[in-house]
Parts: structure tokens; C-alpha cells; sequence
């Protein structure tokens, strides 16, 4: 696996067709590069929902991540688990979830993901072994662990991918965390999203080493970094941290480097950062550069990528149908799922 | 058929629990810091690693805030686990798993998911553990929709309402007041339930009503005994869980008793008290009172080191005996 620097990787990158392809296969990757587009119309779909006053509460936009998502999500199965963060989107749906139910949970739908009760930052998959987003940075990192000690004591062979942003990586429980995974020999993938600010704060003004995988040494276990707008470069760390994970090897800790393009949430005036900043990273726009290789490699062509965009299309045209169709939850069933009903608990 | 009945402490009734979750259910274990060999900060998990092995009676590191989020990822994903933090205090190193996560899962997923969590906690003061090791945090606990709050106060509830705790699909807090542990008592032998949302009437009485949990109903039945020998005949209720609270035996009570006196350890303002004194007041239980509801709570400062202030700062028998004789006699 190579280290590399987001800025110092050259924008376009086709000339050796990635070893980890083959494992993805060519209907993996045309796969991933469906996911990557859907991610990306789902959340400027949100966006516009937001501008014409459609939508209620906030939302926490992932628009330039997306190969990071998808490219860990690559080397996990339905049985396997993710935990998410406040800016999920991209988490969820590549994991699989459906984004006619995403748009009703947004909108505040019976039909949502969470009946209407989580909104945005909530919506979970347990399903497709979503745990959720999560309100709390570093809220899900625990949680994980936990999940992953559930494999490793039920046998399952799951393993469990947990999305952190760089903020995440300065809270305690990013570290209790790493240090009980290291110790119990957990198949964890720690991921991190560093997408270079926590809100307004850059990361060289956060965190005192250079990278967020430099704190993998502390708790003995790998620490690489990737450049997370290369889906190629994600995917082939995501499958060497879940293959080690699988072998009882313990946790990885990955580092993709990344951008989000969009503000931190609706109230981001962006005064933190420069335009001209923003725009050399959308040139760096993982999908773009994701199709232009396939294409090169004769794994999309041209006209199958404008097929699948127009099939991406209509199933955001359906999921946007579907909630906006969907009924507000009745407020007779404000008190319900508090507690989880007798006849329904598991025992 | 009812099983043998023997004496039993506190604390070994509780392990008696764990003990009996676990031969049932692979699924349950325990997770704690030192729980194993060292047997727990009380000796409550005592010889748990021994009968059950490491795997099962799971020493953490020093990490309350890591340990409470393994104990929820591990419970939402097909185990069931027993959770146990060395004090009560240290539970705000652990409060965004257990407020933030356990308390909301299922809710905030559109009740997708369950979070079968306990959490144990030994609470109060009473052993010179100054400020930061004899807090009581119920109320902290009991606001927070979506937890259930427990407080037993005998090794028979101790035992009973942990089995159900334990079987409930939803996280609970178990606060287990350290005074407590080494106190015996009868506890039959093998599997019973203390349903989580019933009070206990501990003592039948004419003349006022005692509400009081934990170590503060041991008080109030020593009291009772004292006001008993003046005339003064106390009807002790031990609500047993203060989330869900069982206002209809209080108000029951308070109906014929007409005299409403609240016992509890934790500070007075904002307390279990003011909640309980706030059902009656709002309930047509108001109508039949013949005197204001007292509340006798924690002073309002931490807990304080030296015996005799450490004892000043919470509710003592006699304080209890003092309240109940102003109330019962019209002098409140």
C-alpha cells in the first residue's frame, strides 16, 4: 500500500490499471461509480431542497468525499458494519440503503429511514449494518468497537468499519477507543475522513501531529494514509485493513485525505478558507477523475457512464417522488419507540 | 414449588444475579474496570472470572467513556451487557454514550434498533469518599427519557430487579448505594423478577407517608420504629425504580395518610423529591393533603470528607424522625 499526499498526487492517474480492480471486478466498479454519482445528486438534491425551503433542520454536506465512502464500503459485505457521522449521506448509501427513504427521512417522513425522527444527521440501515450517523463527533467510534466485539464473541466473521472526520481524532473517545481495539485484537477499520477542517478549524491549527495516522503507532496497530479522492487508492486499504481484521489481525487505522467541497453545514460562510483553495480541490473531483479512468480502462466507456447517470437520475426522481408523496408522522405517535414494546423486545 | 429462601448480602445477591443471567444467555457478560480477578471495587463480581472466564467477566482499561460506547455498540448488535462503573461520579466520564446514544438509539432510528444495556453504578456516601466518590446522581439519570433508573434497596429487590433489568430490551441504570452492600437478607434461591415499574409499601401507616429509595428507605423504617414508639404510626414506600415512578402507590398513600414527607440523598433542589412532590401537588391525591409536602434532601454542597460533615450533608435517621413528628403533629 503506497502513502500518499492528496496534493501531491497528480490529478489524473491512468496509466496501470490498479491491482485492487481485479478484486472489485469490472461490475464492482461500475457499481462504485453508480454509488458515487447517486451520493453526489442525492446531496445536491438535498441542497436544492434547502434553497427552495422545502426542508426543515440542517444538513451536513459530503459533496467531494464520495470516492472515500464508496471505496471503503467496496471491501464490505451486508453482514459487515459501518458507523456514520453527522455528514453520512455518502456512508449510507454506500452501504446500500435506498435514497427514497433517505429523502423521506429529510423531509421528516413515516416513510424515513427513522420514521422521521432522526432527520439528516440520524439515518441509520440496521438492515444493511448501518448503525447510524451520528450527532456526536466521535460518537460512533465506541460504538463500533462494540459492534466488533459482538463479531469477534458471536463469531460471525462481520467486521466493522467506523467514518470519523479529523475533529473526531482530537476527542477521547476517538483514543479509548483505538487502545480497547488494539488490545482486544477487534476487527475495526477506523476510518478517517480528513477532510482537513473540523468546521471552521484546519487541521494543522487542531492537531498536534501531522497526520491522523501517525496516532495509530500509539496503540500498535497500522496507520496508512491514502489520498481519499482516489477510489483505487481507498478501496485497496479498506481491503487489506477488512482482510487483516478478518484474519483475527486486529484494527487498522486509515487516513483518506480528502475535501468537502460545501460548507461545514447551512450556516458556513466559508470565511476560514480561500476560493481559489476550494476550486484546486474541485478539480481533484474523485468522481470525475473515477470515470475518466474506468473509461481509460475500458471498464465504463463514455456512453455506459451516461447511461448509469440517467439511470441515476430517474432513481433520484423516484426517491424525491416517493417522500415527497410520503405522510408527516402522526403526533399521536409522538411517545412512541421510547422504550422498546414488551411484545417486540427479543428475548 | 418455591425455592429455598437463605440470608444473603447486598452484594452477593447482585452477583447471584449476574451469575444466574449468565448461565442462561451466552449473550450476557459482564465489562467493567477490575471486575475480574480483583472481584470488583465492592466485591460484587467477586468470583465471576472464575465460573465464567475472561471472555465473559471482561476487565476494561481505565476508559468509562470507551467502555459505556463498546457496551452500546456491543448491545445493539446481538449481546447483552452488564455494564459496571467503579462510582457512580465516574459515569460523567461515560454520559455521552449513556445520555446522548444508549438513552436515544432506539428512538432517534425510528425504532429500528434496541440497546439491552444495564449499567451499574455504586452511589451515595457514607464511607469517606469525599466529593468525588459519594455523589448520588439518580435525578441526573431519571430526566432523561429513554433510560429506565433503578435504586434497590434489599438483596431480595437487588437480586430480582437486576434479573429484570437484565431481561429488559432497553437500557437501564442500576444504582447500587454502597451502605447497602454489606446488609443481608432473605433471597430465594434461583430465577425470580421485581417488575421495573412498581413501588414497595415497606411499612403500613396511618399517619404520614415516607417516600424514600435505597439507603434512605433503610432510614426511614429505622425512623419509623422511632416514631412508632411515640405514637406516630409512618407508611414507609419504596419506590424501587424512579424511572418509570410508580405515583399510584405514593398517591394511594398520601390519599389516606394525608402527610407527604420525601427522603432522598441527592441534593435537595431539582431532586427525585421535587418530581414526586410535583405529581402529588398536580394529582387529586393535592386535595387530601392536611399539611405542606416536605422534603428532607442532600445539602446543597459537595460531599464533604470529615465524618462529622460528611453525616451533615445527607438525611440521618434522626432527621427523618425530626421532619416526620413536625408533619404528623401540624407543626411543618
Amino acid at each position: 500500500m503506497t502513502a500518499a499526499r492528496a496534493e501531491d498526487a497528480p490529478p489524473v492517474a491512468v496509466a496501470n490499471r490498479p491491482a485492487i480492480y481485479d478484486r472489485v471486478g469490472a461490475g464492482g466498479l461500475r457499481e462504485a461509480l453508480r454509488r458515487m454519482h447517486l451520493i453526489r445528486r442525492f446531496e445536491e438534491t438535498a441542497e436544492d431542497f434547502y434553497v427552495r425551503g422545502k426542508s426543515y433542520g440542517t444538513m451536513h454536506l459530503s459533496i467531494g468525499q464520495e470516492a472515500t465512502a464508496v471505496g471503503v464500503c467496496a471491501a464490505l459485505g451486508d453482514s459487515d458494519y459501518v458507523t456514520s457521522t453527522h455528514r453520512g449521506h455518502g456512508h449510507c448509501i454506500a452501504k446500500g440503503a435506498e435514497v427514497g427513504r433517505m429523502f423521506a427521512e429529510f423531509l421528516g417522513r413515516e416513510t424515513g429511514y427513522c420514521r422521521g425522527r432522526g432527520g439528516s444527521m440520524h439515518i441509520a440501515d440496521p438492515a444493511k449494518g448501518n448503525l447510524g450517523a451520528n450527532g456526536i463527533v466521535g460518537g460512533g467510534i465506541p460504538i463500533a468497537v462494540g459492534a466488533a466485539l459482538s463479531a469477534k464473541r458471536l463469531r460471525t466473521g462481520a467486521v466493522v468499519a467506523s467514518f470519523f472526520g479529523d475533529g473526531a481524532n482530537n476527542e477521547g473517545a476517538f483514543h479509548e477507543s483505538l487502545n480497547i481495539a488494539s488490545l482486544w485484537k477487534l476487527p475495526v477499520l477506523f476510518v478517517c475522513e480528513n477532510n482537513q477542517y473540523g468546521m471552521s478549524v484546519a487541521f494543522a491549527r487542531s492537531t498536534a501531529v501531522a497526520s491522523v495516522a501517525d496516532r495509530a503507532a500509539a496503540y500498535s496497530m497500522p496507520g496508512v494514509t491514502v489520498d481519499g479522492n482516489d477510489f483505487a487508492a481507498v478501496a485497496a486499504a479498506a481491503f487489506e485493513a477488512a482482510d487483516r481484521a478478518r484474519r483475527g489481525g486486529g484494527p487498522t487505522l486509515v487516513e483518506c485525505k480528502t475535501y468537502r467541497t460545501r460548507g461545514h453545514s447551512r450556516s458556513d460562510r466559508n470565511r476560514y478558507r480561500t476560493k481559489d483553495e476550494i476550486e484546486a480541490w474541485k478539480a481533484r473531483d474523485p468522481i470525475e477523475r473515477f470515470e475518466r479512468e474506468l473509461s481509460a480502462l475500458g471498464v465504463a466507456t463514455a456512453a455506459d457512464a451516461a447511461s448509469l447517470r440517467e439511470a441515476v437520475e430517474r432513481e433520484i426522481a423516484d426517491g424525491v417522488a416517493f417522500a415527497e408523496a410520503s405522510p408527516a408522522p402522526s403526533t399521536a405517535e409522538l411517545m412512541r419507540d421510547v422504550h422498546t414494546p414488551a411484545a417486540a423486545a427479543p428475548r | 414449588m418455591t425455592a429455598p429462601i437463605r440470608e444473603l448480602g447486598f452484594a452477593e445477591a447482585i452477583r447471584e444475579a449476574l451469575a444466574i443471567a449468565m448461565a442462561e444467555d451466552e449473550r450476557v457478560f459482564v465489562m467493567g474496570e477490575d471486575v475480574g480477578v480483583y472481584g470488583g471495587a465492592f466485591q460484587v463480581t467477586g468470583d465471576l472470572v472464575q465460573r465464567f472466564g475472561e471472555d465473559r467477566v471482561v476487565d476494561t482499561p481505565i476508559s468509562e467513556l470507551g467502555g459505556a460506547g463498546v457496551a452500546v455498540g456491543a448491545a445493539l448488535t446481538g449481546l447483552k451487557p452488564v455494564f459496571e462503573l467503579q462510582f457512580s461520579d465516574f459515569s460523567t466520564l461515560a454520559m455521552e454514550q449513556i445520555v446522548n446514544q444508549a438513552a436515544k438509539l432506539r428512538y432517534m432510528l425510528g425504532g429500528s434498533v434496541s440497546v439491552p444495556l444495564v449499567v451499574r453504578m455504586p452511589t451515595g456516601s457514607g464511607l469517606g469518599g469525599a466529593a468525588q466518590h459519594s455523589q448520588s446522581l439518580e435525578a441526573w439519570f431519571a430526566h432523561v427519557p429513554g433510560l429506565k433508573v433503578v435504586e434497590p434497596t434489599t438483596p431480595y429487590d437487588a437480586k430480582g430487579l437486576l434479573l429484570a433489568a437484565i431481561d429488559d430490551p432497553d437500557p437501564v441504570i442500576f444504582f447500587e448505594h454502597k451502605l447497602l452492600y454489606k446488609t443481608k437478607g432473605p433471597v430465594p434461591e434461583g430465577r425470580y423478577v421485581v417488575p421495573l415499574d412498581r413501588a414497595e409499601t415497606r411499612r403500613a401507616g396511618r399517619d404520614l407517608t415516607i417516600v424514600a429509595a435505597g439507603v434512605m428507605a433503610q432510614k426511614a423504617l429505622d425512623a419509623a420504629t422511632i416514631l412508632a414508639s411515640e405514637g406516630i404510626e409512618a407508611e414507609v414506600i419504596d419506590p424501587r425504580v424512579l424511572r418509570p415512578l410508580d405515583m399510584a402507590t405514593v398517591a394511594r398513600s398520601v390519599t389516606r395518610t394525608s402527610r407527604l414527607l420525601i427522603v432522598y440523598e441527592g441534593a435537595k433542589s431539582f431532586g427525585i423529591g421535587a418530581e414526586i412532590a410535583a405529581a402529588i401537588a398536580e394529582g387529586e391525591a393535592f386535595g387530601h393533603l392536611d399539611a405542606p409536602i416536605l422534603r428532607l434532601g442532600g445539602a446543597e454542597t459537595p460531599i464533604p470528607y470529615s465524618p462529622a460533615l460528611e453525616r451533615a450533608a445527607v438525611p440521618q435517621v434522626e432527621d427523618i424522625v425530626a421532619a416526620a413528628r413536625r408533619l404528623a403533629r401540624g407543626e411543618a
